[in-house]
């Protein structure tokens, strides 16, 4: 493709990339990129082809049209969405982290200790709430120094204030180590600030833009309705506000559906 | 001192409980229970097939376990029945359709009762050098599939994404159960196997904190497990297989002393 050569900072793209699954055309000619040190946010409804995209960026699946173009060398930290866990395999946090590639204990710690989450390295994954779970999860995609982060609904099964607690480590993770991040969510109506651009999805691209924009945009309003753009809210950077791991991130849960057809 | 006899069987029984524990840890957390099972039940059908066609007997329970995995692995394309389902239907007519083939071989061909249940302390030292070498070879490729099959086990997808060929290591994995199947088949019976994959990782579960620790405990555990068996079958009369399985038994009782206390915490 001709895109190629402008788009040499790009770390991942998607070239008009469909995909249909039993008739049902889940991507329509999607295109999409991701560039180094930038935040890229991809919303929409349920079944908007958010995950699916995803998957086929990572390349587990191939798309039927359209081509995945990614920079040579190119390290994904990937945070899947429904990271099940399961008590029937023994895990401590530690080992968790080192679960795909062996690391020194200097990484262990450097990483939880970027997501706040150093006294859980000896803690038995199964025995995590939901924020801290998360964290820790957000800490194995860093393993391996990747130039990408692909987030898929990072913020689950996390209350309100550890949602925010989140998304700021999300943003200090691109500030300090100047990686992209693709950050999947289905909540329409908070978004992460920090976003360079925000990509609102459902089966083809309805629209994107700067993270105040997308709301104002006809698009989302004719897919969404009004009272979701009136919801709509940006996360800003609030450093004085800072949710540590005992304090905010309790295990209540949230009431919002976060089952999403894939 | 221990006649020769006993030697050999505590050997042959500890050797393949080392093998076997490791590999039983994935079942446990695999969800794959049925799936030892039903690989453990169509053995028969392997020594009949091997009988039949003159080839070694564990290359026949081999093959025919891999042809069972991949009859499995078609049948779930379809969507209305669940594998549990499957299972249960693959392992009973696979066992079926063994005992039909033990009985058309010719008499005497086939020592049934020794196939079904074991007969640890009828093992020769020919045996012993298959379940040492065997077991060795198994041992060896379980730890360099480790740490990619915990990572498949844990999250396919994940593992796929980060480079892992996820289905060549399920296969591995598939293909390392048959051979231990293989060898564990005249120790313990091929209607007792699945015990003897499954029990010790239960057992350790409680007790481990890394995956690492499991599989060690479940070996040690299986080891214990196979010298009370054998020594209480020795002591009251017992058959062997079986006593093997309750002293199991005993031990996963007692960790689940250790699984409620960390449960109540």
């Amino acid at each position: 493709m001709a895109a190629e050569a402008s788009k040499a900072e790009s770390l991942i793209g998607a070239r008009g990339v469909s995909l249909s699954r039993n008739g049902r055309r889940l991507l329509d000619h999607v295109d999409l990129d991701v560039n180094a040190g930038e935040i890229v946010t991809l919303i929409g409804p349920n079944g908007a082809g958010k995950t699916t995209l995803v998957r086929v960026l990572l390349g587990l699946i191939p798309p039927d049209e359209g081509e995945i173009i990614t920079a040579k060398g190119l390290k994904i930290g990937y945070l899947p969405q429904r990271f099940e866990r399961d008590a029937t395999i023994p895990l401590t946090v530690s080992r968790f982290l080192t679960l795909s590639s062996s690391a020194s204990n200097g990484e262990i710690s450097q990483v939880l200790n970027e997501v706040g989450a150093s006294s859980l390295a000896d803690a038995q994954v199964a025995n995590l709430s939901g924020g801290e779970f998360q964290r820790v999860a957000l800490a194995k995609t860093l393993m391996g120094a990747p130039s990408l982060l692909v987030l898929d609904e990072p913020v689950q099964n996390v209350d309100y204030a550890g949602e925010a607690e989140l998304y700021r480590l999300i943003g200090e993770i691109r500030a300090r180590r100047g990686c992209g991040i693709l950050l999947v969510s289905h909540d329409l109506h908070i978004v992460l600030g920090e976003s360079d651009r925000v990509i609102c999805l459902n089966g083809h691209i309805c629209c994107s833009g700067v993270p105040e924009s997308v709301a104002q945009h006809p698009e989302y309003m004719r897919l969404f309705g009004p009272s979701a753009a009136e919801a709509y809210a940006v996360y800003a950077h609030d450093h004085d506000h800072v949710h540590g791991l005992s304090g905010a991130v309790s295990e209540r849960e949230h009431n919002k559906a976060r089952a999403e057809g894939s | 001192m221990f006649e020769g006899f006993v030697l050999k069987a505590l050997l042959a029984g500890v050797g393949i409980a080392v093998v076997a524990a490791p590999l039983g840890c994935f079942i446990v957390w695999r969800r794959m229970a049925y799936f030892g099972a039903t690989i453990a039940h169509s053995g028969l059908l392997g020594v009949a097939v091997g009988l039949a066609l003159s080839i070694d007997l564990t290359i026949g329970v081999i093959a025919v376990a891999l042809a069972l995995s991949a009859l499995l692995l078609g049948l779930q394309r379809q969507r209305l029945l669940p594998t549990d389902t499957l299972l249960g239907i693959l392992a009973h007519v696979a066992l079926a359709a063994g005992l039909i083939a033990a009985s058309l071989l010719s008499e005497g061909r086939l020592d049934l009762m020794g196939y079904l249940f074991g007969d640890i302390l009828a093992v020769t030292d020919q045996d012993l050098y298959w379940i040492f070498g065997g077991g060795a070879v198994i041992l060896a490729l379980t730890i360099w599939i480790w740490r990619p099959l915990l990572a498949v086990s844990m999250h396919e997808e994940l593992a796929v994404a980060e480079g892992i060929p996820a289905g060549w290591i399920s296969a591995a994995f598939m293909l390392l159960l048959a051979l231990t199947v293989a060898l564990a088949m005249k120790l313990v019976g091929i209607l007792l196997i699945a015990s003897l994959l499954i029990i010790p990782a239960a057992t350790a579960r409680p007790f481990a904190r890394t995956p690492e620790q499991m599989a060690v405990i479940a070996a040690v555990v299986a080891a214990l497990g196979v010298v009370l068996g054998l020594g209480a079958s020795l002591t009251a009369d017992t058959p062997a297989g079986p006593s093997i399985v309750m002293a199991l038994a005993v031990l996963f009782t007692l960790s689940l002393f250790q699984s409620f206390r960390l449960a109540s915490n």
